[in-house]
């Protein structure tokens, strides 16, 4: 029997952290596969090289910090960073910049803060939208999904290309490369075409971007599950995917031949990703019932005036950190009424 | 108008925001009927069991006492007063460690038992409780010492009186038992449910005739039936209701209850009865029913000796005052080690340091837990503000920032958050991912804040004891210089007047010598007779 008196409750406590971490991991699988699938290596290779830098990363912080280490690198939050950064960025990224974005999401975004549980920024956002405003071109740069280009890259040319630079022989960028859905739409109605003639591109699939669709769709499923672990709940998701679909569907009755259907907005890009994984980040999302159905909602109508008037395509990176800023805010003034409390209590 | 809503409310029940589903682990225990500990040789009977004020002991060190014999009297309004639990020699009336989260020590009688377990003349049996002024029933249950038995030990009699203005709608039996392991209050249903509706009978007399609710939660369906059994056989069908509520921690907690079987919300720093309702633990329903009708003071309770480092988990049917050791001992002993020795549920019981404690009234359950039941949680990680512990927090309350800010030491914004309503269930630090002890940071938070108060008006209490000190010197000083002046006055006056006062200073002189001296003479008078 210990002699150390220690406050109720006795029993044991179901939930970790890492457990937590490890069923978010568990939920992005389909989705990665899918990347896969039609992005090739480089979504494989970005993911191992982020994780082990951000580990390494972490570890090495810690050290510094004469904190213990193991606990930081058990509860396997870098790892999570790591994925969900490596998965946002193009499949063919030259490594130095995968790494340099792991260590700015690790080193300065979370571990400068105070490390988990402190960073007021999504720290994998933070990352992407770093090196998207320094190498805009290297993150605007996508693989066209497989079944639309000319030559599919083996991994060891995935190798190759992102750590040397090196095309396959006879390959150029143009043959394997190809805009982002959501950039292509812009362009293209940007140069007046209207939404009929733009669908008649290779580019679309049945609701969404060709390929980018099930990308969506495999997250869906993770979401789902996140949603059924009870890992998430429903109002950060809910909310970001319905403010956008609702905005989108307006501006699309008003005007169908220059506004793309709601469902091209949710499948196309990072939507569904962004709700279910990025937008749900605990440690920088609001943390009031109320408040999260105002912060998703902001995410999802900031996310379409982005895309819509935006000078970016990649708008869930920016609205997503926008409402960050936002959340300690926003869950200021969105305290719940006590139990036995009348009315809405006053704000200290 | 009433009648219309409560016969569209008939049988609906309502929720409460959050609670958990814990696995109940209540099967170790529930399937024996209650076994009558036998007497200890030693019963040490703390003063104070109850919210309030400590007894004040009506008995001398070294005297026999009577099984049922008044020990010490209730003090106060609020306290309840301690009977002896078995015959035999009062052997000591001093501190010895008591069941209290800080393991500090308390008054206690000490009664050494003779073994012949002998009652004292106990005070008529009140049968005939309908025709009697409930004054003189209430008087009876506070002589009885009868308690809250459901762990928060608040005197029934006090209870029973929410004053004149006062119209109580609503008696709620409660039943719930929602603590995991727990199984006293289910046996006691089982065994005793004709008891319990009799003194919710008595209490729904002196409370002026309210509707009776009684909530069960449906893991309990023998209890359930035994209390629909015996409902049946009584007269009490027209105003009482049994309801089976879901099994949710913490359905047990009274404003919960409350909110379950009503829809009411207690309102934040009120009592129930504010809303015209009276709640009572089944076990204090027996209670008033063995005070009134057997003039039975509370004496014994029933007990969950439980864990799984018990042998044979059971219920006793234990006398106030026996060591909680005695009880691990009838039960078998240790089957395993334990790890945490808990007086109260894994949820909000307390852990004891040692097992010589007595049982008192509110100790519902011994709970012997494995290392498997309880394992070291490691340290406390960050806090990754999944907001889980507000999903599940029963008062509605924002847990984490309430950690953050307890931890800052922010008193007036842990405040501003609202910590008096925390009711300390634990499901926040239950579901923490980061296995944070926040009810432990809440404990410590609400400690300062009585801390600071205390202080302050500690404080208040210098500082008007240095002002009036203040005045008091002024006013000193004012006397003297005022004193100075007229001496001085009186001196530029005239020498006459100063000889006056010398002449006066030397009759005085010679008066007190006079006198000393005829007390001399006087005392060596006495002497004389005495030697004499």
């Amino acid at each position: 029997m210990t002699n150390t008196l220690v406050s109720s409750p006795h029993g044991a406590r179901p939930n970790r952290v890492d457990r937590v971490m490890q069923e978010v991991l568990l939920a992005l699988v389909p989705g990665v596969l899918a990347m896969i699938w039609f992005f090739g290596w480089g979504v494989l290779i970005n993911i191992a090289l982020a994780v082990a830098v951000a580990v390494a990363a972490e570890a090495a912080v810690m050290s510094m910090r004469r904190r213990p280490i193991a606990p930081a690198i058990g509860d396997y939050s870098a790892v999570v960073t790591a994925v969900l950064f490596a998965i946002s960025v193009p499949p063919t990224l030259p490594w130095w910049m995968t790494l340099l974005g792991t260590l700015f999401a690790i080193v300065l975004v979370k571990q400068l803060y105070g490390g988990i549980g402190y960073n007021p920024f999504n720290p994998a956002m933070a990352a992407y939208v770093f090196l998207l405003v320094s190498y805009p071109v290297a993150m605007t740069t996508w693989l066209a999904p497989d079944m639309l280009t000319a030559h599919a890259l083996s991994f060891t040319e995935s190798m190759r290309l992102i750590f040397t630079g090196g095309l396959p022989n006879g390959i150029a960028w143009d043959a394997i490369s190809a805009a982002t859905p959501l950039d292509a739409m812009r362009g293209k109605l940007d140069q007046g075409m209207l939404i009929e003639e733009i669908r008649l591109s290779p580019l679309w699939g049945d609701f969404g971007g060709r390929g980018w669709e099930w990308v969506a769709n495999g997250f869906l499923l993770g979401g789902v599950y996140l949603l059924w672990r009870r890992i998430i709940t429903w109002h950060i998701p809910v909310s970001m995917l319905a403010a956008l679909a609702v905005a989108a569907g307006v501006f699309w009755l008003v005007d169908p031949t220059t506004h793309p259907f709601p469902a091209f907005h949710l499948f196309s890009g990072a939507a569904i990703l962004g709700a279910f994984f990025i937008a749900t980040d605990p440690v920088s999302a609001c943390t009031t019932k109320t408040g999260q159905l105002i912060f998703g909602a902001s995410i999802g109508l900031v996310v379409f005036a982005i895309r819509t008037w935006g000078g970016y395509p990649d708008a869930v990176a920016f609205a997503v950190l926008l409402m960050n800023i936002a959340a300690p805010t926003i869950d200021h003034y969105t305290q719940p009424r006590v139990f036995g409390h009348s009315g809405n209590r006053a704000n200290p | 108008m009433a009648a219309i809503q409560s016969l569209l409310h008939r049988d609906r029940l309502w929720t409460f925001h959050g609670g958990i589903h814990v696995p109940d682990e209540k099967a170790l225990s529930n399937s024996r009927p209650v076994e009558v500990m036998p007497l200890p040789t030693r019963l040490v009977i703390p003063l104070q069991q109850h919210i309030g004020a400590t007894a004040r002991p009506v008995v001398t060190v070294g005297e026999r006492v009577l099984k049922g014999q008044l020990l010490a009297q209730a003090e106060g309004y609020v306290s309840a007063c301690i009977h002896a639990s078995s015959s035999g020699t009062l052997v000591a009336i001093e501190p010895h460690p008591v069941p209290h989260p800080s393991g500090l020590s308390a008054l206690c009688a000490v009664i050494e038992t003779d073994g012949e377990d002998a009652w004292t003349e106990l005070p008529e049996p009140m049968t005939h409780y309908g025709q009697l002024d409930v004054a003189e029933i209430r008087e009876r249950i506070r002589w009885a010492g009868v308690v809250g038995l459901g762990g928060a030990s608040f005197p029934t009699s006090v209870k029973l009186n929410p004053g004149p203005d006062q119209r109580i709608r609503t008696l709620i039996i409660n039943g719930a038992e929602c603590e995991p392991y727990i199984t006293c209050d289910d046996l006691l249903m089982r065994e005793r449910a004709g008891d319990i509706l009799a003194g919710a009978r008595i209490m729904h007399h002196l409370l002026g005739d309210p509707r009776i609710l009684i909530g069960i939660e449906d893991n309990k369906p023998e209890a359930f039936e035994a209390m629909r059994f015996a409902l049946a056989e009584t007269d009490m069908k027209g105003y009482t209701e049994i309801r089976s509520i879901p099994t949710l921690y913490p359905s047990g907690g009274e404003k919960q209850l409350i909110r379950i079987l009503t829809g009411e919300e207690v309102p934040t720093h009120a009592i129930p009865a504010r809303i015209g309702i009276v709640c009572q633990n089944v076990g204090s329903a027996a209670a008033v029913a063995d005070a009134v009708l057997e003039g039975r003071p509370l004496i014994s309770r029933v007990v969950t000796v439980t864990g799984r480092a018990i042998a044979e988990p059971r219920n006793l049917e234990v006398r106030i005052g026996t060591p909680v050791s005695d009880l691990i001992a009838h039960c078998g002993g240790y089957r395993e080690r334990p790890r945490k020795l808990v007086c109260g549920g894994p949820m909000m019981g307390f852990e004891i340091a040692h097992p010589e404690i007595p049982v008192t009234k509110p100790a519902n359950c011994v709970l012997a837990l494995t290392e498997a039941e309880t394992p070291d949680a490691g340290p406390a990680l960050a806090c990754i503000r999944c907001g889980r512990c507000a999903e599940v927090c029963p008062a509605k309350l924002l847990p984490q920032q309430l950690y953050w800010h307890a931890r800052a030491k922010d008193l007036d914004r842990v405040q501003d958050y609202n910590l008096f309503d925390c009711i300390e269930c634990g499901c926040c630090a239950q579901v923490c991912p980061s296995h944070i002890p926040l009810v432990q940071y809440y404990r410590y938070a609400k400690n300062e804040v009585w801390a600071r108060e205390e202080e302050k008006r500690k404080a208040e209490l210098a500082r008007m004891r240095h002002e009036a000190k203040q005045v008091r010197l002024e006013r000193q000083e004012r006397e003297r210089k005022a004193r100075l002046r007229r001496k001085k006055e009186s001196l530029e006056a005239g020498p006459e007047k100063g000889q006056t006062d010398q002449e006066a200073k030397k009759a005085a002189i010679e008066a007190a010598k006079q006198r000393a001296a005829a007390k001399k003479a006087a005392a060596a008078k006495a002497e004389e007779t005495n030697d004499a």
